[in-house]
Parts: C-alpha cells; structure tokens; sequence
C-alpha cells in the first residue's frame, strides 16, 4: 500500500472513533440533563411529570415531620409564593434546617408531593444554594408585577 | 509588622518574576549568556520572598493575630495548632498564595536539576514560567491580598470551616497544587520549544520525566482528596462527579494522554505537534480548574466565598495563556510535521487511540462542567449534570483505552504484523470472559457494568503477569536477579501503573454493585443487621473537643457472633461559627470496609444512624498507589540522570564562563 493512502486510512480511522465518541458523549449528555424548576413552574405544571429535575427554596418553617420509622422526612419546599410537598428516605445534610435554602432531586409523584432522592443543603451558614436563592427571588420578582 | 513584611517580600518577588519573565527571554532571542544568566538567581531570589511571604502569613495563623483579616476568618484561638498552619490555605487568598509558592518551587527545581539543557532552551523555560508568575502575583497583590489588616483587629476569629478541620486538608492541597502547577513546567518547556524551534526526541526527553512527575502528584492529590470525601462527607461515596473534582480530574486525563503521547515523541519522533498542543491543554486546563473553584461559579460543596472580581481576573489570566500560546501554536507548529512513518498495527497506533479517548474524555467532563454555567450566564435555565451522565459517557470510553492498553505494550513500534499479537493476548482475554460470566453467575444483583469490570479488570491483571513472564524470557541465560535487574525502571513504571488500573477497575466494580447501606432509627441497646454485620446502639455521650463539643455514639460491631470492631461516630457542633458536622467512623479491612455515621437525634432520644458495607472500596486507593509508584519507577529510570551527567561538565564550564 502506498504511504500516501495508508496514512489516508489512519486519519480515517481516527477521524471516525472521534465522531463515534463525540456522538456517544453528546446522547449521554441529552439523556442525563437534570433541569431546575421553581415552585411555582412546578404548581403552574411546567415541571415534567416520569423524570428527574430539581426543585430549590427555603425549607418552610414547622414542615419537618418524621414518619414512625424515623427516616422517611416529610417537609416542604417555597419559593414564598409557592410551596411543594417533598417526602424524602435517608439522612439529611448537617445544614438542612427549617427556614433555610435547600435544593432536591426527585420526581413528582401524581399526588402532587415531590419524592426526593438527593438533598442539598447549603455548605456554610452563610452561603444559599444559587438554585434556592434564583427560585425565591423569581417568586419576589413575580409578586412585585402582580402587585403593580 | 511581620503581615506587613510578609506583603512586602511578596512585592519584591513579583518584580523578581517580572525580571526573570522580561531578561532571559530578550537574552535568548539577541543570543546574549549574560542576560540569560538572570534567570536562574531571579527564580531563586523569587523564591525566598515568596517563601518568606508565606512564612509570615504562617506565622500570623500560629500566633492568631487577628489584625489580619483572613486570619480572622479562618482561624480562632482554640483551633488545634497543625488546623492552624493548614488554615493558611484553607480559603481563597492563602490558596492562591500557596500556589504561588509552589510555582516558585517548580521553577528553582528547574534551576537545579536542567544544568544540561541548553542555555537558550532554558532562558525561555524560565522566561515562561516567569511570565506565570507575574500573572498569579499580581492577581495575589491586586485582588486577593492575605495581609489585609482588620482595624481595630478582631478580639477572636471565625475558625476554619470544620470540614476542612480533617487530616485530609493537611496534605490534599499541597499534593494537588504540586500537580497541577507542575504541569506549568510541561508547558514552559513546550513554549520554549515552540519559540526555538526545536522539538526533537532530546526536547521530549527533557520534559518526559517533570511531566510524569507532576501526574504523580496530581494522581496522588486526587486520590487522597477522594479519600477524604469518602469518610469526610459522612455517606461513604468515593466520587461526586462534583465540579471540583471535575476541575481537578480533567488536567488529570489531558497529563495522561500527555504522558502517552510524549513517549511517542521521545522514541519515534512522531506526535511532535499534538504533544505540545496536549502540554498546552493539560496546563490551560490545571488554570481552568483553579478558576472554576476560586471563582465561586459553581455550585458544588467547595463553592464557599464568592467574588465575581476575581473570577474575572483569573478568566483574563486563562484567556491570555490559552490565546498566546495556541497563536504562536498555529504559527510554529507547522514547522514540526513528519516524524517517524508507521504501519496500521503498530505501537504507534494503540497509542494514538489511547490519545484520541483520553482527549474526548477529557472533553466529555468539560462540556458537562462548563456546560449547566454557560446556560445559566445567558439566562437559559438552570441545569445540572449529574453522576450518570458522566458514567454513562466513561464506562464506553474507557472500556476501550483499558483494551489498548492491553495489546501496545505487546506491539512493536512502527509495525508489526497483528496475527502474533492476538495470539498472545487472546488466552488471558479467554480466561478473562470465562471469570466476566462465572461472576455473573456467582454475586447476586450484579449489573452488566460490573460484570465488564470485573472482566477487564481481570484480563489487566493476567495480562500483565503475562507480560512480566515474556520479559524476563527475553534474556534467557541469566540468572533471575540479573533478569530482574535488567529491567529498567521505567518499564517497571509503565507496569505497575497498569496493574494499578486493573486493582482500580476491580474496586470501583465491586462496591458500585456490592455496596450495602441501611439508614435506621436506633436507641440505646437495640441493634440492626447489614450483609450479615450486626450493630449493637451502645448509646451516645457528650465529648468536648478543642473547639466543638461533639455527641458521641458508641456501636459494637459483629459478625456470627465474632467482634469485628467498636465504632464511634460523632455528630459534632463547632462553637465559633455554630455549624453542625457530621464525622463518621469506619473499620477498614483488606476486602471491606464497615462505615457509621450518625445522622439525627429525634425527640425521643433515638438516633438516626447510617450504616454502609463498602466491599472492595480500598483497591480503588490501592490501584492510585500503585499508578503513583509506577510514576516515581518512570520518572526515575535510570536514562534520564545518565542524561544529566553526562551534559554535567559541559554545564559547570558555562556556569564558570
């Protein structure tokens, strides 16, 4: 075989595992988004129904209940103008408390209570999860419009 | 005083790395000895002040003089002493300082150990990483600088964030700033050759063994920060997928295809121009990552201050390093065509399969780090990326790199002919599938993943028995110790870091499918059972410590009646900022660990406990110690010092003229 085709065959050949990666990267990618949704899109019901996003807010205050098992968590999420249900098995973070900013993952069941798998807590007592400080300061924007 | 002579030395050291970026590099391009010549006392000079910077910002931790305003948020009179020295760089300011002072290292390390480089060629390495000097002082000096003083000065400090309290913290940033800012070094060394010209098999064998170097650290710095996540965060994960990690993992797989691809140079002399656009990528992408923590952008557990100045400072810095360097890239690169011709099967071509993959990879976690960032700045929705995208994208790319890496060292350079080749490897790829599906049959709940895993992971390890048998065959007739001897250590490198990888793959499989965990509520004297450990409640007592007062609880554990271990979880309060901690305990054992963590003190008393049964998990750190030893073997073989002795003379009469 001539250099010349060979090395043709090469660059080729690469040029086609890359595209094959590229696409097998960009699917992935499509499939395991996680989107964000505020309160208050998730009760005008543009949140997905059978897939996984994320909710953010303050954690209202007098919410926490504990099941009998005590680790199954019921609380619920607001952006101040609107408020979720979550129920949620496992541990919570150190710094989930009532009246502060948490984010969850989860699907919303058909009932209408948010069933969390993941929950994040702020990591400082300073610091608001951005997700739970966008949601309410959309909710504060919205209300701000209505009033005029 | 001393913060203010700490502030001063770092005003001299930046001037001193102003010198050395500006003097060698006029020195190399008029050819003049005498200007190049500045570079090395300029590097060192630069060296002690910024240590001497350090030192002071050290001294006002351990004295606790809260004058300075980061001591004062980062420190207090009752945190232990060795939390106060790794205070310094327990926030934004003392990081950066850090690097700085790590930088400086690296480049006196230059100074001593490259005697043998060519004059000019070294006047542009140190002019390079002068150039990054000047840009993280006065990024230092301008927005972030640790001397601040506080007036009046605060009667106590803030303490430092209690999850940074944690022996991890002591040697986690160090180790990984040791690597990502040696990847400078690679850098340095690929600019200057880019401006000379020359870039030839000596170049790569110059930059081969700083590059290694630097990867071990950055392996090491990685695992340990794994590591410290794993018990520190309290829910037995050893990988987030975080951002952080992200920005630590990327430079990580662009340094080993970097790795790879250097080799190819330095013994065929092909690949010149995609080993000096990795070299710029691996350290492009080692800024990108301090950006991406010390901005703040991200959300993520290490996103603590934020200061959108700053990020823009460090976003310029990376825009001008990137630019520059792809622009005279674009310019000087095709100059740097040909290089040894080689054959479709050869080990020329596993290589630049292994090169292709590591690159995408590395895209594919760019893409999903940057990616939810763009979308937010613009206003287009917040997203997030989660674990099982990049689980998705790795197991399929890696699966592949795992396969080369079982045929190139098996093939000769520039060609071979494939028919030998698979005959040697396909009776340990037989006996690998045979384990895959005896594996299948034998765990419970195993999924495909696991079984791949196991699979390769087993091909891995009979195939690098297999290769240690065919090089020792190689020179029959000797005695074995002779035989061993013979080897030279940067083969011993390349095989004990491949077997890493198949101890690595063997852990990561079997806890991602054996792992257990139970989250109960338990009360004094009640037990609970996982994978056959049981865990006796003993109850929970109060525990003052230095600056927390910590409720401690006390579970026996057992198996089949046999004691196995007495675990004491704490659930900690830290006074100074009030925040609440949770500190896990965990018997670790060769096959398994068992790991507690105490969640919840409900009204009634109970507790809410978290218990994991982790098999496997210490092969994945087993696996990173060996890839680091591989490391250290590579870069110490023995043809790099016989290089550097025998351009030793010809060194000391240039040092004399």
């Amino acid at each position: 075989m001539k250099p010349r085709s060979k090395r043709l065959i090469l660059v080729g050949g690469g040029v086609a595992l890359l595209v094959a990666a590229v696409a097998l990267v960009l699917s992935a990618f499509q499939e395991n988004l996680v989107f964000f949704h505020t309160p208050t899109e998730v009760a005008a019901g543009k949140a997905p129904t059978g897939k996984t996003f994320r909710i953010g807010g303050l954690v209202e205050s007098g919410s926490i209940q504990r099941e009998a098992d005590g680790v199954t968590v019921r609380f619920a999420v607001t952006d101040t103008a609107k408020t979720i249900p979550v129920s949620y098995k496992g541990t919570l973070p150190d710094l989930f408390k009532e009246g502060k900013g948490a984010v969850v993952q989860g699907r919303l069941e058909s009932d209408g209570t948010f069933r969390a798998t993941e929950v994040l807590a702020k990591h400082d007592e300073n610091y608001m999860p951005p997700e739970a400080a966008h949601a309410v300061e959309q909710a504060h924007k919205a209300g701000a419009t209505v009033k005029q | 005083m001393i913060p203010e002579l700490g502030h001063f030395a770092l005003v001299l050291a930046f001037v001193l790395a102003l010198v050395q970026a500006v003097v060698p590099m006029i020195g190399a391009s008029r050819n003049r000895l005498a200007l190049m010549a500045v570079g090395r006392p300029a590097a060192q000079g630069q060296f002690l002040f910024v240590a001497f910077s350090f030192a002071c910002l050290t001294w006002a931790f351990i004295t606790s003089d809260f004058s300075v305003e980061y001591v004062a948020l980062h420190s207090n009179t009752a945190t232990p002493m060795y939390y106060r020295i790794t205070g310094v760089w327990g926030s934004h300011e003392g990081s950066l300082l850090l690097w700085a002072l790590v930088l400086a290292l690296w480049t006196v390390a230059v100074t001593v150990f490259s005697r043998h480089l060519p004059d000019v060629f070294l006047a542009r390495v140190l002019g390079v990483l002068g150039w990054v000097s000047v840009g993280f002082l006065a990024f230092l000096l301008v927005t972030s600088n640790p001397f601040e003083r506080l007036l009046p000065g605060a009667p106590e400090g803030r303490d430092l964030n209690p999850l940074l309290q944690d022996p991890g913290m002591i040697i986690h940033p160090p180790l990984l700033y040791m690597g990502y800012v040696g990847f400078s070094v690679a850098f340095a060394f690929a600019i200057a050759a880019l401006l000379s010209g020359r870039m030839d098999a000596a170049w790569a064998r110059w930059s081969r063994p700083w590059t290694t170097v630097a990867w071990v650290f950055l392996t090491a710095g990685i695992a340990v920060g794994s590591g410290w996540a794993y018990y520190e965060l309290g829910w037995g994960g050893w990988w987030f997928w975080d951002p952080v990690e992200n920005a630590s993992f990327m430079p990580w797989l662009l340094g080993t295809a970097l790795i790879h691809s250097l080799a190819v140079t330095e013994k065929r002399g092909a690949f010149r121009s995609w080993t000096v656009l990795l070299a710029i990528g691996a350290f492009s992408l080692s800024l990108l990552g301090t950006f991406l923590v010390r901005s703040g952008v991200i959300t993520s557990v290490h996103a603590f201050a934020t200061d959108p100045k700053r990020g823009l400072f460090i976003l310029f810095l990376l825009v001008i390093v990137i630019g520059v360097s792809l622009l005279l890239y674009a310019w000087r690169a095709p100059r740097l065509s040909g290089g040894g011709s080689f054959a479709f099967v050869s080990r020329e071509t596993a290589l630049l399969g292994n090169n292709v993959l590591l690159s995408v990879a590395s895209a594919s976690v760019l893409l999903g780090t940057l990616y939810p960032l763009f979308l937010d700045a613009l206003g287009m929705g917040k997203i997030s990326v989660g674990p099982p995208y990049f689980e998705a994208v790795f197991v399929p790319l890696m699966t592949p790199v795992v396969v080369l890496m079982m045929f190139g060292p098996f093939l000769r350079w520039k060609g071979d002919s494939l028919g030998p080749v698979v005959r040697r490897v396909a009776p340990a790829l037989v006996a690998s599938v045979v384990i895959g599906v005896a594996a299948a049959f034998a765990i419970d709940h195993v999924t495909p993943r696991t079984v791949l895993g196991l699979a390769l992971a087993a091909w891995v390890v009979l195939s690098s028995f297999q290769q240690l048998a065919a090089r020792l065959r190689e020179r029959a007739g000797a005695s074995s110790s002779a035989r061993l001897r013979g080897i030279p250590s940067a083969w011993w490198g390349m095989w004990l870091a491949h077997f890493g990888i198949g101890i690595f793959i063997i852990g990561v499989a079997l806890v991602g499918s054996l792992n257990q965990s139970l989250d109960v509520k338990m009360k004094e004297g009640q037990h609970a059972e996982l994978a056959g450990y049981r865990f006796l409640f003993r109850g929970v007592q109060d525990v003052p410590g230095p600056n927390y007062d910590a409720s401690r609880a006390t579970l026996d554990v057992s198996r089949g009646g046999m004691a196995i271990a007495t675990l004491h979880p704490e659930k900690r309060l830290y006074r100074a900022q009030g925040m609440p901690m949770t500190e896990a305990d965990l018997d670790i054992g060769p096959f398994r660990d068992v790991y507690v963590s105490l969640g919840e003190r409900l009204p009634d008393g109970s507790w809410i406990v978290s218990l994991y049964f982790k098999p496997f998990i210490s092969w994945i750190w087993l696996g990173c110690v060996l890839m680091v030893l591989g490391g250290i073997f590579a870069a110490s073989d023995r043809r790099y010092r016989r290089l550097a002795e025998r351009s030793a003379p010809a060194g000391a009469t240039q040092q004399a003229a």
